[in-house]
């Protein structure tokens, strides 16, 4: 069952939940004010590393007819469209490193080496995701519109399939983040604005155009009489990044203790009560340092969207604090190594493909109110941006169009 | 950063090596070749301009003059007065600031220098005279403003200087020099001691060289500031003159006033650094400063950094030039034009650049 009031969920009084949101903020403030030159000098190190990974996977794979040449390239390639993806490009478009003034490593002008165009990505990520994590109705990331993730959403026999949609979600990740925010689910409907629509599909198809043709044309092509294996090369490094991507991100919001709420809890929501839904909408998961690194460190979900704008190098230590503050409060954090915490994803998605009354609820959270208990059910529909509160300036960057840099 | 017909412009100087490597984007979209190329040498960019300190010159106590090695995309055909704007990474934050180029344009040349003085206060005026060693790579912005020397000069020249506005002025005497066209020039530069005194033997050297030079210097810490009503003895001509006129603002304010009431201000530069842009500005409106509660009435020609400022709001700034994004705030309501290309911002909560950009109608910015 969704959380309606964070507040009442947690058994904090008013005047706690403020002193939360007061830590949090002087946590902010140390860090905003402790980021320096070693912080600078560490993203501009893991540039360089992708950049050099990218560089050596893609010559390794001009020898893609040997075998070990191939396996080699393509670790390698996929690594780096990893970092890129999630170390770099999500963290950069956040504005995490805005403060460096670097106007080559900033969020108004990042583009990421993935088929979804920057301003698409802040839009539906920065914006609709982070703001209204979790929130029935206007948080797209609740199963993207493909799944079933939450019992609150009605079930209907298409979810049968949701272990194979699931699959090839995992697999075409890259395809499904493109299409994200085009919204299709609007569009069936009719309500998406057609000008808005073609906008965004011309841009998409630009992009998606020259992603492809690098991958599977251009490097193809270089390899002469190795373009076949050259092509399988580059389509495997894609759908590691693609499965390994999926896994992240479903370890962040749809283990079990991740909640998620109904929109009573926007109404008059505090900053404190904000930072409150992110804690219990988010789950982490352990691992080295490394791990962390080849996560974006979105192994520290909670830490990332209690701060999406923080550098991500400073999470772990963001992270022993937070878990401090939790302690002292009695609020829930959750986290578990990664198998744990993806095993519990996959198995709701496994058990929310049947109607719920076929399976049980192992996670009651509170009775819910009765005049709103169904009305998530009965309105089930996307908000578009007029219908949802203004943005959030934490989140990071949402600018549209004309400072996009395409480098063409 | 230039858009629009700039951009085509450039499109059409691009040198072969320039073409191969937009055509090796391809290979790195959406990166550039020269995402990767900056890695191996760092000044094989032209992404951002950049640029290495090859020499790092004492010229007095608290001056120094930056010899600066440009990197691709660098085009030497500054006109002798322009200022560049300078980006130096303190503590992991690339800081912006303007300094006129010192050194004379040159064709084939391979170093621009800069001169700048050591402010009491000014964090990174001391860090580029003090902290800063050969072989740091800086970030360059393109030279800019209408502070220059046309060719040929006019016959008569008045330079009125003070302190560190002799940068803009030495480039100008040096550009004279090595065409060998200086006319009849008077200059009047004020420093607080001889010790202080920027280029004073170079100086001593040209006004021996060039008999059209006369130079007078004049020490303030002993002998008290230039009175302009003096200059009917040191320069009896003066109103014959043509002035570049670069220092302090209450000095630049005395002059402006001085020759506006001799009905002479056509022939007057003054160097303010500003950010020349396009003449078709915005419309105007009322800023609204959400989190300050202040609001301002401005027409279209006024950046929205400008109107904050007279505001008297607490503006964030840096380059002052549209690159180090420093000035960034959030569009609430409303709609502003980017007065460089004419692009129109308009989305609820959009990132705008504010140095660069005048109120399109009513605004409302979160700050």
């Amino acid at each position: 069952m969704a959380i309606a009031d964070v507040k009442e969920y947690c058994h904090l009084t008013e005047d706690e939940v403020e002193q939360i949101g007061r830590e949090l903020d002087a946590l902010r403030t140390e860090i905003e004010e402790s980021r320096g030159a070693a912080d600078a000098a560490y993203i501009n190190r893991v540039i360089r590393i992708q950049r050099g990974l990218a560089f050596a996977g893609r010559v390794t794979l001009l020898f893609s007819n040997k075998k070990p040449a191939w396996a080699a390239g393509t670790a390698m390639l996929g690594i780096a469209k990893i970092l890129e993806n999630i170390e770099i490009g999500h963290n950069v478009m956040h504005g995490q490193w805005d403060w460096m003034n670097d106007p080559e490593i900033h969020s108004s002008n990042w583009e990421w080496d993935t088929i979804q165009p920057a301003e698409q990505w802040k839009h539906s990520h920065n914006y609709i995701h982070h703001q209204f994590t979790n929130v029935l109705g206007y948080d797209n990331d609740i199963g993207y519109g493909i799944l079933r993730m939450a019992r609150e959403q009605k079930w209907n026999p298409y979810y049968f399939g949701q272990p194979v949609y699931n699959a090839m979600l995992a697999t075409l990740f890259e395809w499904g983040v493109g299409l994200h925010d085009l919204d299709i689910e609007r569009i069936r409907k009719g309500k998406k604005d057609p000008k808005e629509l073609k906008r965004q599909l011309k841009q998409l198809a630009r992009k998606a155009g020259r992603q492809a043709t690098k991958d599977y044309l251009v490097y193809p092509a270089l390899s002469g009489p190795n373009w076949k294996t050259t092509l399988t090369a580059d389509l495997t490094s894609n759908i590691i990044r693609n499965l390994w991507a999926y896994v992240i991100i479903f370890c962040g919001h749809f283990p079990d203790g991740a909640m998620h709420f109904t929109e009573e809890e926007l109404e008059d929501e505090t900053r404190s009560e904000w930072y409150l839904r992110q804690i219990l909408g988010a789950a982490n998961f352990t691992g080295s340092p490394l791990m962390h690194i080849m996560a974006g460190n979105l192994s520290f979900q909670i830490e990332h969207h209690l701060y999406p704008d923080l550098p991500s190098n400073r999470y772990a230590q963001i992270s022993e604090r937070v878990q401090e503050l939790c302690r002292k409060y009695d609020i829930p954090y959750t986290t578990g190594p990664l198998h744990k915490q993806y095993g519990q994803a996959l198995r709701t998605i496994m058990k929310l493909s049947l109607p719920n009354s076929w399976t049980k609820d192992k996670n009651p959270t509170q009775p819910q109110r009765r005049d709103t208990a169904n009305r998530y059910e009965q309105e089930h529909k996307r908000r578009s941006d007029a219908e949802r509160p203004p943005r959030r300036t934490e989140l990071g960057g949402w600018s549209r169009g004309g400072k996009q840099r395409m480098h063409d | 950063m230039a858009q629009g017909t700039a951009e085509k412009e450039q499109k059409d100087q691009r040198t072969p090596w320039e073409r191969v490597r937009a055509l090796g984007s391809q290979l790195t979209t959406p990166l550039h070749p020269d995402d990767y190329l900056s890695l191996v040498n760092p000044l094989w960019s032209s992404r951002e301009l950049r640029g290495r300190v090859e020499k790092v010159v004492k010229e007095t106590e608290d001056a120094a003059t930056l010899v600066i090695r440009p990197g691709w995309g660098w085009r030497y055909k500054h006109h002798p007065g322009q200022y560049v704007g300078i980006g130096v990474q303190v503590d992991g934050k690339f800081q912006w600031r303007s300094y006129s180029i010192s050194s004379p344009p040159k064709r084939n040349g391979r170093h621009i220098a800069i001169t700048v003085r050591a402010m009491p206060e000014g964090l990174l005026s001391s860090h580029l005279v003090n902290g800063l060693t050969p072989g740091t790579i800086v970030r360059l912005a393109l030279p800019e403003g209408d502070f220059v020397m046309p060719d040929p000069p006019p016959e008569k020249v008045l330079f009125l200087v003070a302190g560190s506005g002799i940068t803009p002025i030495m480039a100008m005497l040096r550009t004279l020099d090595r065409r060998g066209t200086m006319p009849d020039v008077v200059m009047h530069y004020s420093s607080p001691t001889a010790e202080r005194m920027i280029f004073r033997d170079e100086l001593d050297q040209l006004a021996g060289k060039h008999d059209g030079l006369t130079l007078h210097k004049l020490h303030t810490d002993s002998e008290g500031m230039l009175d302009l009503a003096d200059l009917d003895q040191l320069c009896p001509d003066w109103r014959e003159r043509e002035v570049w006129a670069c220092g302090p603002g209450p000095m630049l304010d005395a002059i402006d006033e001085h020759w506006k009431e001799a009905g002479l201000e056509e022939q007057l530069h003054l160097e303010r650094f500003s950010l020349q842009l396009g003449s078709n500005g915005g419309e105007g409106g009322t800023i609204t400063f959400r989190n300050s509660g202040k609001t301002i009435d401005v027409d279209g020609a006024t950046t929205v950094l400008e109107a904050g400022e007279q505001a008297g709001v607490g503006m964030p700034y840096g380059c002052r030039m549209g690159i180090c994004h420093t000035c960034t705030l959030t569009l609430v309501s409303g709609a502003v034009k980017d007065l460089r290309n004419g692009d129109e911002f308009n989305q609820p909560n959009e990132q705008v650049q504010t140095c660069v950009t005048a109120a399109l109608g009513d605004c409302t910015l979160d700050i």
